[in-house]
């Protein structure tokens, strides 16, 4: 099993989302975030006065496949929220030890797959 | 505002065609349509504490949104039951006509309104009945505490905060108001002041800065190398809701201040007052755009205020154009007077200084430049504006002084940093900002599309 977090612009959720679901994935969680990489943050005015804004708002998705699907599921997201501008994000691959399904205390790929 | 409306009357009289107004005997349907108007105009002036509430809380960071709406009603409370009990009858002692009165008081409590006549057209040539005057001057009385609540927002002590209200609200604002409006020295020499630029405002925003220089900036505001970091308010929607409720109590501000429902005198007043406030607002905006690549909603907000605020001296004796000017003239000093402060290190989150202090001045001397009535002179209104500045920076400053030596005005430094909501009341004003583990905080369940077996669970966690 992988966990795929993609750092994604907000606006381009509703397109990870969409991606994500035409190769069969069931299920995401999306958090509300604040970060910055190299495009720094931005600078805001407040009257009359300019000052930066060091975290700039994001998107974190984070989705558990099993491993086959886990590098389409990259490149669907990377095709889904590619803007070509900086501060388009990043996506991390991550190994998933276990899993557990709460309902019905299912272990492992079976935790993960459609019901 | 003055009790009787003769000399406003005659003003007018002489620059629009008159009707005639029966003034020996007024109808019964009359005196009740009169006393109608101004009952509204109280409530009107009322709402203007709502205004001033949501323009405080969205001019101001979400961790002291509690402190400053418990600010704000506490002062609507604290100013009608002062009122009644002292404040009432200090600013309307009953001066002698034509003496030059400072202090008089006519008596605790409204026992008067039970004398006979006091609810008869004889009580003020037909506008009102005592307890609709005591209303709607109670309505007004407050205003003042509260242009000085936003401007010490955000490291005030509550309890230091209360207190200063209190005593301002119950002696320090009356005393000043009856040296006009109570038939005082300065209306025997002839200052005039209409609806307040100066009594309410000038007077608030004199009290707002001594507060401010008394409590010094807020924590972050200025560093050490000399440069400033802006702070910017939590909710723009909030502070606009403010302000427009504040144009429309302006409605019963001005409006009522006729103090009757005279409809020439009357409705001329609201033009007047809406021309400036709109000149006021457009101006902020061209202003502005001289000193920033971007327009500013709350620089236009503040230029609406400054607007309201500068013709509310004159709004019954200043002609259409040149109440426009006056808004305009008021909507652009407010822009740079906002720049002045910040950069003198006048931290005033919400601009109250600049708005009722800056164009409060304004005003009151622009009916010396524009009246059109020969007897007001800038001279006058000029001794009035000093006069007032004087009498309130002594008593804000004593009151603040004494507050400061004993219980201390400002809260703590990990107060100010945690929020005054968080340190002064233990509370939150919205879960979704505080929202620290998984169990509080807006959580929604984003469904799927129609096509589409995906569901994505949406946890929002919000920045403070």
């Amino acid at each position: 099993m992988k966990k795929i977090e993609a750092i994604i612009k907000p606006f381009k959720l509703d397109d990870a989302k969409e991606a994500l679901s035409q190769i069969g994935i069931q299920g995401l969680t999306v958090s509300e975030v604040k970060g910055f990489g190299r495009q720094k943050g931005h600078t805001e005015l407040y009257r009359g006065a300019e000052y930066v804004v060091d975290f700039l708002p994001k998107m974190k998705l984070e989705i558990v496949v099993d491993d086959e699907l886990a590098e389409t599921v990259v490149v669907k997201l990377q095709e889904a929220c590619q803007t070509d501008r900086i501060g388009d994000g990043k996506i991390f691959v991550l190994p998933v030890s276990d899993a557990l399904r709460i309902r019905t205390g299912e272990r492992g790929d079976a935790a993960i797959q459609p019901a | 505002m003055k009790r009787k409306f003769t000399l406003a009357a005659l003003a007018i009289a002489m620059t629009l065609p008159s009707v005639a107004w029966a003034d020996d005997a007024i109808s019964p349907a009359l005196f009740t349509a009169n006393n109608v108007w101004m009952m509204l105009a109280a409530g009107l002036v009322f709402i203007m504490h709502l205004g001033f509430a949501m323009l405080e809380t969205g001019l101001t960071r979400a961790k002291n949104s509690v402190n400053i709406l418990f600010k704000n009603t506490f002062i609507i409370c604290a100013g009608i039951l002062t009122y009644y009990l002292c404040g009432f009858n200090l600013m309307y002692p009953g001066f002698a006509e034509g003496s030059a009165g400072i202090l008089g008081f006519a008596g605790f409590g409204l026992s008067a309104g039970f004398e006979a006549g006091a609810n008869t057209p004889a009580y003020a040539d037909g506008g009102y009945t005592y307890w609709t005057d005591f209303l709607f001057q109670a309505m007004f009385a407050a205003t003042a505490a509260t242009i000085v609540s936003g401007a010490v927002a955000e490291r005030i002590k509550l309890n230091s905060f209360m207190l200063f209200a209190a005593i301002f609200v119950a002696l320090v604002y009356p005393i000043a108001g009856s040296w006009k409006w109570g038939g005082g020295w300065l209306d025997a020499m002839g200052f005039y002041d209409f609806a307040g630029s100066t009594i309410v405002h000038s007077v608030g925003g004199w009290a707002a800065l001594i507060g401010i220089l008394f409590l010094g900036p807020r924590l972050g505001k200025y560093n050490s190398d000399g440069s400033m970091t802006p702070i910017p308010g939590s909710n723009m929607p909030a502070a606009t809701i403010g302000v427009f409720l504040l144009w429309l109590g302006w409605f019963g501000f001005n409006g009522g201040s006729v103090l009757s429902g005279d409809p020439e005198l009357t409705s001329f007043v609201l033009v007047t007052t809406c021309l400036a406030a709109s000149a006021g607002g457009l101006a902020a905006m061209l202003t502005y755009s001289f000193v920033s690549s971007k327009p500013d909603v709350s620089m236009a907000l503040n230029g609406i205020l400054a607007g309201l605020v500068g013709i509310t001296a004159g709004a019954d004796v200043i002609n259409p154009v040149m109440a426009i000017l006056v808004g305009a003239i008021a909507g652009a000093l407010v822009v740079f007077s906002v720049l002045f402060f910040d950069r003198i290190k006048i931290d005033d989150p919400v601009g109250a200084t600049s708005v009722h202090l800056t164009c409060g001045i304004w005003g009151t001397l622009a009916v010396g430049l524009f009246s059109t009535n020969p007897d007001h002179s800038f001279f006058t209104q000029l001794v009035g504006v000093f006069a007032y500045g004087l009498f309130t920076i002594v008593c804000a400053s004593i009151l603040f002084g004494v507050i400061k030596a004993t219980m201390g005005l400002r809260v703590s430094e990990q107060d100010e940093v945690e929020g005054l909501d968080q340190g002064e009341h233990g509370m939150h004003a919205y879960d979704i900002a505080h929202s620290s583990g998984p169990f509080d905080g807006a959580s929604s369940i984003v469904g799927a599309g129609a096509a589409s077996t995906v569901a994505a669970t949406v946890a929002v966690t919000s920045e403070s």
